[in-house]
């Protein structure tokens, strides 16, 4: 068991809380730069794929996670992001203008869905969100002059001020450059003063009004901020995929999302990159699973989505911190070693809190 | 008569709406959750149905009830398995619940051989067949869905204005705890309120499987009666029915007039445009929290 004694200020806001912090992230830092060289191709681009859920992840985490509100359409601004990456990089606009690009269109279209979300709350802005959701998706469909309609469109190689991006290394690297510098900003932000009004309209929005939390300013922001992440995953998956088409952004696709998050712990944004971890291994390891189990069940179609629902099912009934919590519980458990108790994590009962109260 | 004929058809696809919605706002009005899974529920109605008539071979009317009766065992079941250990949690945490119990439901029905991935017709004795009023030309099949729509709505309106079980509903959706106080059995009417709803998107599915047919994905139908339940604001019977109706009008008349592709985002406009305007629905109560 560490124990941490703060004789600074500065130490409750220094993002290392303490050695072991820098010695572990650094690791991992070095890990993920030295990948290339240690896993085959396949591997590496599901990790390139993972960074880049991880990305989209970190953005819904931001307004779900630690706004409290949540987004049934995600999807759209992923797809936003893919195609305005798309049709600027077709064009010749060199990555990062392209990038930078379409991060400020998923912004401004998420300001737009906020808007809603000024009006409305809980399940009314999740229905907001998934209408935008289908509305989007058919634009992407029927809009053909400029998104090639149901045919797709193809994405050519990206290039950086004339560094030709063509390797699948290369791009790995871009995509890890991205994701570090978004986990960064995120983490940032989330200690500054805008990241505290987050999540305290999270807990409680009344309690954050009469603090002075203007609800309406900072709702906007956590979309915006949240849509521009995911269009900047967008832009990098429409790079990974080469092809996009407007089925790749359409509700499953968004309901993967949140299933992202909520299976890596909602409120923590360790949980983005566990829950893009199982996005993207669960179909590999259900996979690897078809083998052992009779041909009835191993090659039926639904078995997947079997799996998805019922893995959700059980996070949400007996471990609703996702992965991160479980993983927070392993931890105490051998740092506190044998003296972990079974209620340390219990969950609070409260009563319903109605929102018809009057 | 081209437009009466419109809107007819969209009238009739409305109550199928409706129909679903009315289960979400049941469910809604009773725990304050939000059910995601009730599409799939119609869904697995439409294929209890499937399975009393084609493989029990049941006479039609047994076959529709015991299809009903099956479906309401389940929502019971499902509240007291899976719903009711989270009750007091996060309305968010249900949410995804319900999506899971969706994904669950989906997945299982694709599984079994044979039947899963196909799509099926359910044999009613009333399939195909026309009436003819003029020059108005009635398919039975969505006049069967709008008299079954009306029938159902008389039958609910009265359960909740005259039986006890009814009141006992309205009591514990306005006030959990003071109803609980008044010693009515809150968690076992939670449990019914599942049954029913589950009972009503059996129904839904049984009317829409001889419109349209039987398959698994069959439950995304659902996704379009929320537009249907906010229209009509999201605490109100009534008001499910109404939304329902209004999103299957402005469907079908979209589909005819407007462009294509507005008929399939025509209720996701609808429903923005309501929440623009009037977020609480047509019916919904004006809510206000007091700290």
């Amino acid at each position: 068991m560490r124990f941490i004694f703060k004789t600074d200020y500065g130490q409750d806001l220094n993002l290392a809380k303490h050695t072991g912090h820098l010695f572990w992230y650094g690791a991992l830092l070095l890990l993920l730069v030295a990948a290339p060289w240690l896993f085959a191709e396949y591997w590496l681009a599901q990790l390139t794929f993972i960074l880049i859920y991880s990305i989209v992840g970190l953005g819904l985490m931001l307004l779900a996670g630690f706004t409290g509100q949540f987004s049934i359409g995600h999807a759209a601004f992923l797809g936003v992001g893919a195609y305005t990456q798309a049709v600027f990089t077709n064009m010749g606009v060199p990555f990062p203008i392209a990038l930078l690009l379409a991060g400020l269109l998923s912004a401004a279209v998420g300001v737009v869905v906020g808007l809603p979300a000024l009006r409305v709350k809980g399940i009314y802005l999740g229905i907001a969100t998934l209408s935008f959701g289908f509305i989007v998706e058919e634009v992407l469909a029927r809009w053909e002059s400029v998104t090639g309609g149901n045919a797709g469109i193809h994405v050519k190689h990206p290039n950086i001020f004339g560094w030709k991006v063509d390797s699948g290394e290369e791009f790995y690297f871009v995509c890890l450059a991205v994701a570090v510098l978004a986990t960064l900003g995120i983490l940032n932000l989330l200690r500054s003063p805008t990241g505290r009004a987050f999540v305290a309209i999270r807990d409680s929005e009344i309690s954050a009004q009469s603090m002075g939390i203007h609800l309406a300013r900072y709702k906007t922001l956590s979309f915006a901020l949240s849509a521009a992440l995911a269009g900047l995953g967008g832009a990098l998956y429409a790079h990974k995929l080469q092809f996009i088409s407007p089925d790749q952004f359409n509700i499953l696709q968004s309901i993967d999302l949140l299933l992202m998050v909520v299976i890596g712990g909602l409120g923590s944004v360790h949980g983005a990159f566990l829950g893009a971890i199982f996005l993207i291994s669960a179909p590999q390891l259900i996979n690897l699973g078809k083998g052992f189990l009779p041909d009835a069940i191993g090659q039926a179609p639904g078995l997947q989505a079997v799996v998805y629902g019922a893995v959700l099912i059980s996070f949400v009934l007996f471990e609703p911190l996702g992965l991160y919590g479980r993983w927070l519980k392993v931890r105490t458990w051998f740092q506190l070693f044998p003296f972990y108790r079974k209620g340390l994590f219990k969950r609070q009962k409260s009563f319903q809190k109605s929102d018809r109260l009057k | 008569m081209q437009f009466l004929q419109l809107v007819i058809s969209g009238i009739s696809q409305g109550c199928i709406y409706g129909l679903i919605a009315l289960g979400f706002v049941l469910i809604y009005k009773a725990t304050e959750t939000v059910s995601f899974a009730q599409g799939e529920l119609m869904m697995l109605g439409a294929f209890c149905g499937l399975a009393t008539m084609t493989l029990m071979g049941f006479p039609f009317w047994l076959a529709v009830l015991s299809a009903i009766a099956a479906m309401a065992v389940f929502g019971v079941v499902l509240e007291r398995l899976v719903i009711r250990p989270i009750l007091g949690q996060p309305a968010f945490s249900i949410v995804m619940l319900t999506i899971g119990i969706g994904y669950v439901a989906r997945g299982l029905i694709t599984m079994i051989p044979g039947i899963g991935t196909e799509t099926h017709t359910l044999p009613v004795p009333y399939k195909d067949q026309i009436w003819k009023l003029g020059t108005l030309v009635l398919n039975v099949e969505q006049m069967a869905v709008i008299g079954t729509t009306a029938v159902l709505c008389a039958l609910l309106f009265a359960m909740f204005r005259y039986s006890k079980l009814g009141i006992a509903m309205q009591a514990s959706s306005q006030n959990q705890l003071a109803a609980y106080y008044m010693g009515i059995p809150v968690k076992r009417l939670n449990g019914l309120v599942w049954g029913l709803a589950a009972a009503v998107a059996a129904v839904a599915g049984l009317l829409l499987a001889p419109i349209t047919f039987v398959h698994a994905n069959m439950g995304f139908i659902g996704l379009k009666a929320f537009p249907a339940a906010v229209v009509g604001g999201f605490g109100s019977l009534p008001g499910a029915i109404v939304g329902g109706l209004i999103i299957g009008i402005v469907e079908s008349l979209s589909g005819f007039y407007l462009p294509d592709g507005f008929k399939d985002t025509a209720a996701y406009i609808v429903v923005l445009v309501m929440l623009m305007v009037k977020p609480n629905g047509l019916f919904g109560e004006k809510l206000r929290k007091k700290v």
